[in-house]
Formats: C-alpha cells, sequence, structure tokens
C-alpha cells in the first residue's frame, strides 16, 4: 500500500506563549516546535501497516523552512520519502486552503491511504483531514482508534470514538482518509540507524504553481476564516493562588475551613 | 428558510442535549437582525421529535426524513444538508460542536462550497453586518477572534456549554417536509455495530473528592504520593486523557468528552493544563484546585483555588499538613 501521511509542527505544549505585535497569532520567536500529538499516532499507525502489507509511507507537511526538521523526523522513524508544501503563499491558510493543498499534493501520488491526525495542537480546527477527503472524494473516518486492514489491503475495518466512551466499528473501502485520535499507539522512537538513513532521504519542496493552484486558492487568501486578533481568556471571579513556602499546608487548611470540603 | 440554521442531532428518538444550546445560540443569533432562526432535523421516523422542537420559537423546523438517514452515516447527512442548503442557502449554520458533527461537517462544507467555524464560544456583531466568533486556541491557552470572509454560508460549531439549554425561548413553529433525493448518496460505510472501549468499570459521577492527575505527573511510576493523598482524602482517582492514552492508568479513569462526566464538591487537577475537552468533564465541580507548575495554564482559569508551583513538591506538603492534624 502507498500510505500518505499528513504531518503538522506545532509549538510544544510546555512552550510559554506570546501574543505577536500584530495580535493575531502567538510570536513564534524561541518557541520550540514539535510534531502534532496526534500525527505522531498517524505515521505510527502508516508505518505498522506497511511493515505488514508492504508498502510505502510518505509524509507531506505544509509550513515554513522550520518543517523540514519534522519531515527529517518523519523519515528517521521511517517515512521513505518526504514532501514539503512550501511556500509563503501557503501560510494563514485555514482547514479549507490548508486540505485544497494537501489534497492536490496527495493526488499527485496515486495513494491507497490518507493518514492523518484528528486535530492540530494549536489551530485545533480538527477539520483538515476531513477536508482533504472531500476534496479527493474519499470515504473517511475522523476519531479513529482501531484499524484493520482486510482482504489485502480492499478495505479497512475501522474503529470511531464517539463520545462518553463508546465507539463504532465500521468497514471503509480504499482508497481512504483516516484520521487517527491519540491512544491509537505507541509511537516508536527514531533508532541511530534511522537517524543516519534519514540523511540520504528526499524531502521534495512545492509550491502552489506545482500544485496546479493559484496563489488566491492557497493560505490566507483561499481561506474562508480570518483570525482578528487573539488573547488570553480571563479568569473566573475568585481563583486564590497561594503561593510561597507554606502554600499546600495553606490549601489544605483553606479547603477545610474556608471551602469546607475535606 | 431563515438566514440563521440550527441543525440538530438526535440518536435513537432523543434530541441530543447539546442541540437544545444549538437552538438557542441560533434564536440569540438571529435576534441581532430582528430574525427567527430555522432548525433543521434528519432522520428516519422522526416525527416526534420535530414536534418536539416546533415547541421552540422559530421561523420553522425543516425535517428531511428518509430511510438512509435512519443511521448517521457522513454519506448521508452531508448529502441530505448540502441538497437543503442548494435549495435555499443559508447565511450561518450553527451544530453542535459533537465527535459526531465534526467528523462530517468539514465535509459538508466542501460540498456546499462553505466557510468553516469551529468550536465557537460567543459571538458579537462586527458592526458591519458580520458576526465575530470566540474560539479557543493553542490548547485553550489562547482564544482567538475570528470572522468568516469569502461568499458562500458559514458552518459553526458551538463548543459544549457555550450557550444555555435554558435559554432558549419557546414558540409553536410550523413544520415543513423537505425532500432530498438521496438517491445517489453514497453512504461511504457499511455500520458493523457501536461498542463500549475498554469496558467502564469505575463510576466517578457519584464520587464526592477526585484527585486528578495529568501529563505533569510524568509516569506511571510517580503515582505512589498521589495514591497517598487520595487515601487520605478518601477521593477517587481519575486522570486526563493522555495519562489513559500512555498506560499509566486504565481507561476508565478518563476524565473529559471521551471519558466520564463528573461534579463532586472537590476536584484536585494536578499537572492539568485544562484544555476544553478536559474541562466538558469536570467544570461541574464545587471546588476545583489546580496545581501546575505554568502560570498561564488555562486551568487556573476555572480553579477556586490554585498553587503555581511543581506537583511533586506540592503532593507531598499536602500529605505531610493533612497527617499533621
Ligand atoms: C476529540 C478529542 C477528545 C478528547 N477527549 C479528552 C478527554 O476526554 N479527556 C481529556 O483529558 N482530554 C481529552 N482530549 C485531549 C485534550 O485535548 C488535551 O490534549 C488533554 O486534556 C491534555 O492533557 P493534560 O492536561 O494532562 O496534558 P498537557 O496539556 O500536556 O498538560 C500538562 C500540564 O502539566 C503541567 N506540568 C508538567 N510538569 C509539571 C509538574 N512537575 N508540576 C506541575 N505541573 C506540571 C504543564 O505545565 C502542563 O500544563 C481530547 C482531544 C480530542 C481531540
Ligand atoms: N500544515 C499542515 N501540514 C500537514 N498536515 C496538516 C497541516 N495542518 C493540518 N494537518 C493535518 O490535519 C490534521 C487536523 O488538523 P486541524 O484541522 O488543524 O485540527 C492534523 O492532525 C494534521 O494531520
Amino acid at each position: 500500500m502507498k500510505i500518505a501521511v499528513c504531518i503538522k509542527q506545532v509549538p510544544d505544549t510546555e512552550a510559554r506563549l506570546r501574543v505577536a505585535k500584530d495580535g493575531r497569532w502567538i510570536d513564534e520567536e524561541d518557541v520550540p516546535f514539535t510534531i502534532n500529538e496526534s500525527d505522531e499516532v498517524a505515521l505510527e499507525a502508516a508505518l505498522q501497516i506497511a511493515e505488514k502489507q508492504g508498502g510505502e509511507v510518505i509524509a507531506f507537511s505544509l509550513g515554513p523552512e522550520r518543517v523540514r526538521e519534522a519531515l527529517r523526523k518523519a523519515l528517521a522513524l521511517g517515512a521513505g520519502r518526504a514532501v514539503h508544501l512550501r511556500h509563503e503563499a501557503f501560510a494563514g491558510g485555514d482547514a479549507l486552503a490548508t486540505g485544497r493543498a494537501l489534497a492536490s499534493a496527495i493526488r499527485r501520488e496515486e495513494c491507497d491511504l490518507v493518514i492523518t491526525g484528528s486535530q492540530s495542537d494549536d489551530n485545533g480546527f480538527g477539520a483538515t483531514g476531513t477536508v482533504v477527503a472531500g476534496m479527493l472524494a474519499w470515504p473517511h473516518a475522523w476519531l479513529v482508534m482501531g484499524v484493520e486492514v482486510e482482504e489485502g489491503g480492499r478495505t479497512l475495518k475501522v474503529t470511531r470514538e464517539m463520545e462518553s466512551g463508546l465507539s463504532e466499528v465500521f468497514r471503509l473501502t480504499v482508497p481512504a482518509v483516516l484520521e487517527v485520535q491519540a491512544g491509537l499507539n505507541h509511537p516508536r522512537y527514531a533508532s541511530l540507524k534511522g537517524i543516519m538513513s534519514a540523511k540520504k532521504k528526499e524531502i521534495a519542496e512545492l509550491s502552489p504553481a506545482d500544485l496546479g493552484l493559484i496563489e488566491s486558492e492557497v493560505g490566507l487568501a483561499g481561506s474562508r476564516l480570518e483570525v482578528l486578533s487573539v488573547g488570553f481568556p480571563e479568569a473566573a471571579a475568585g481563583a486564590q493562588i497561594l503561593s510561597g513556602d507554606g502554600a499546600a499546608s495553606e490549601l489544605v487548611s483553606k479547603l477545610k475551613n474556608e471551602a469546607r470540603v475535606i | 428558510m431563515a438566514k440563521v440554521c440550527a441543525v440538530l442531532q438526535q440518536r435513537e428518538g432523543k434530541i441530543h442535549r447539546m442541540a437544545w444550546e444549538t437552538v438557542a445560540a441560533a434564536q440569540q443569533l438571529a435576534a441581532l437582525s430582528g430574525e427567527k432562526a430555522t432548525a433543521v432535523l434528519l432522520g428516519s421516523g422522526v416525527a416526534g421529535l420535530a414536534n418536539e422542537v416546533a415547541g421552540c420559537d422559530l421561523e420553522s423546523v425543516r425535517v428531511i426524513d428518509h430511510p438512509l438517514l435512519a443511521d448517521y452515516t457522513p454519506g448521508g447527512y452531508v448529502a441530505a444538508l448540502a441538497g437543503l442548503i442548494a435549495l435555499e442557502p443559508p447565511e450561518t449554520l450553527l451544530f453542535p460542536h459533537t465527535y459526531q458533527t465534526i467528523e462530517y461537517l468539514p465535509r459538508l462544507a466542501v460540498a456546499a462550497g462553505a466557510g468553516i467555524i469551529p468550536e465557537g464560544l460567543s459571538f458579537e456583531p462586527d458592526g458591519a453586518g458580520g458576526t465575530i466568533w470566540k474560539r479557543p486556541v493553542l490548547g485553550g491557552k489562547l482564544h482567538a477572534r475570528v470572522r468568516a470572509k469569502g461568499t458562500g454560508p458559514t458552518l459553526v460549531s458551538l463548543q459544549s456549554g457555550a450557550f444555555s439549554a435554558d435559554s432558549r425561548t419557546a414558540g409553536q413553529a410550523a413544520i415543513v417536509a423537505v425532500g432530498i433525493d438521496l438517491a445517489t448518496a453514497a453512504s461511504w460505510r457499511e455500520i458493523l455495530g457501536v461498542e463500549q472501549m475498554g469496558g467502564e468499570t469505575v463510576d466517578l459521577s457519584k464520587a464526592e473528592i477526585i484527585v486528578a492527575i495529568g501529563r505533569g505527573i510524568g509516569g506511571a511510576d510517580k503515582m505512589g504520593p498521589v495514591e497517598e493523598l487520595a487515601r487520605l482524602l478518601k477521593a477517587d482517582i481519575g486522570a486526563s486523557r493522555p495519562v489513559i492514552d500512555s498506560g499509566w492508568l486504565p481507561r476508565d479513569r478518563q476524565i473529559g468528552s471521551s471519558g466520564q462526566t463528573v461534579s463532586p464538591k472537590l476536584y484536585l487537577a494536578f499537572g492539568i493544563s485544562g484544555a476544553i475537552q478536559h474541562l466538558v468533564g469536570m467544570k461541574g465541580s464545587t471546588c476545583i484546585v489546580a496545581v501546575n507548575k505554568d502560570a498561564g495554564a488555562p486551568i487556573f482559569k476555572i480553579a477556586n483555588y490554585g498553587i503555581v508551583g511543581d506537583l511533586h513538591e506540592v503532593i507531598p506538603a499536602m500529605v505531610a499538613a493533612l497527617k499533621e492534624d
């Protein structure tokens, strides 16, 4: 099977965030970036399927120069090739614009399966993989918690998470798009051998023109959503922040005598 | 059809709790331009449910009743709603931000040429006839003010609890059957069944005190002090999703939108950042305590008491203080 994996690079969840000068997004300077959590799970799922069924895994990422590092890591983990959608015009895209670009790049490769994460840790649209499926007109499933390849790769038995601990099981025909949820598997670590061999693997770079798209179809220009500003949410009234050496014992005494809950 | 539509969710003869919140939000959004909203109901044999919805103050309840819609499938739902939008495009369609809706909504956007605003928390008019929505980004650490641009309808999903279901106003709405040809609709999936994930054995919904841990605990081997604190407080132990996904605790300890919903009188969150999917499962707790080394963690925004610090120091210190008396 030829499997495309979509990988987004996002700010590390532990990063200290500051609002950028223009007020529209965070200031990315000094922010450490990592591969989005569910995208690592997507890559692991793809590698496991390719190992079992035979085939190739191609990692796709749309983003600026720094994204090469994420793709390099995907190659070290076992992806055979990487495709970097890299152009100023791609910046600031919503799920529709980013999904359109990714779908165009994936279409060139004639893949059998696309695996993405369920949700990015930064934009959190929960939508880009489904947009890719819509643009390719392939079946899809969101919040995938189980995949079994059947009939030598012609169909997939998929478990999708529902609310409150329930899940739905159904069958899809290939080609299809699976948007996997954290917890599906435990992603592997890169081996030294993997890291060395990644250096020799190819990272192709594509612009909108390479994809047959005009610049107004991608990035912010091709989006239906614009961010006007970002800011820190207000605190609920009455939150008491305790500090200093005695904070823990002060907390215990407040829970006893003030809140009266213990 | 009105400019503002609420698309409802139902399953097994019941309107989803969040669909009533969607109705309330649609009424409020439509009221900005002095109008009423339309509600849309999909399913098979849903006349009874339509009557229930018609008791709200709405322009009408549009019902797409079709055997193909008996079970939810993305193919059936996208075809039905894209057909409805094509007949008479509304400006804004509101949806409950449920796992079911989010699965098909982006695909509907592609089919209907619509924009997507996921996880709306609140709205305000932009003064030029448009609407500005607030939505969480970066795990809820920041809120973004966003607006739809370009042409075509906008699909907005509403975060659980963002609008109060009780604020919806009653009325008497007409029920209008809408015929959409679904003959060529692909279901895209063959449903095999519904299962319980990982078997729920622990019921945390009745717990009085919950000691909850998040990824900040750092590993299953660090649980000792947490268990001791729980013992002293006679508390149950709960966790955020990454703790479960990492295999540090069994799945029946998960709290949040994919796990259990709890409302103890005391909820202590250690090393939990406070992502919305966690908050929806515990924000009904009477007293919330947050211990986190990051002062900017969103969990502090809903806490009653907080300590900015290392949980590996705070927990043993709490244990010592509890033992003292
Ligand atoms: C569809 C969907 C469903 C989901 N369902 C759920 C769900 O049901 N329940 C759920 O919880 N999540 C759920 N999630 C995941 C959710 O989005 C968050 O990723 C998750 O809640 C984060 O868990 P966390 O706070 O433990 O980890 P993180 O966000 O990584 O936060 C860890 C926190 O620990 C703090 N920390 C680290 N070390 C220490 C220390 N030594 N002392 C003190 N603090 C420390 C850090 O500052 C940080 O704030 C879902 C996500 C999706 C997309
Ligand atoms: N810029 C991107 N490059 C590659 N994949 C992406 C990108 N943005 C989103 N994705 C994929 O789409 C999924 C959902 O992202 P989102 O819709 O932003 O929540 C992610 O988990 C990724 O797999």
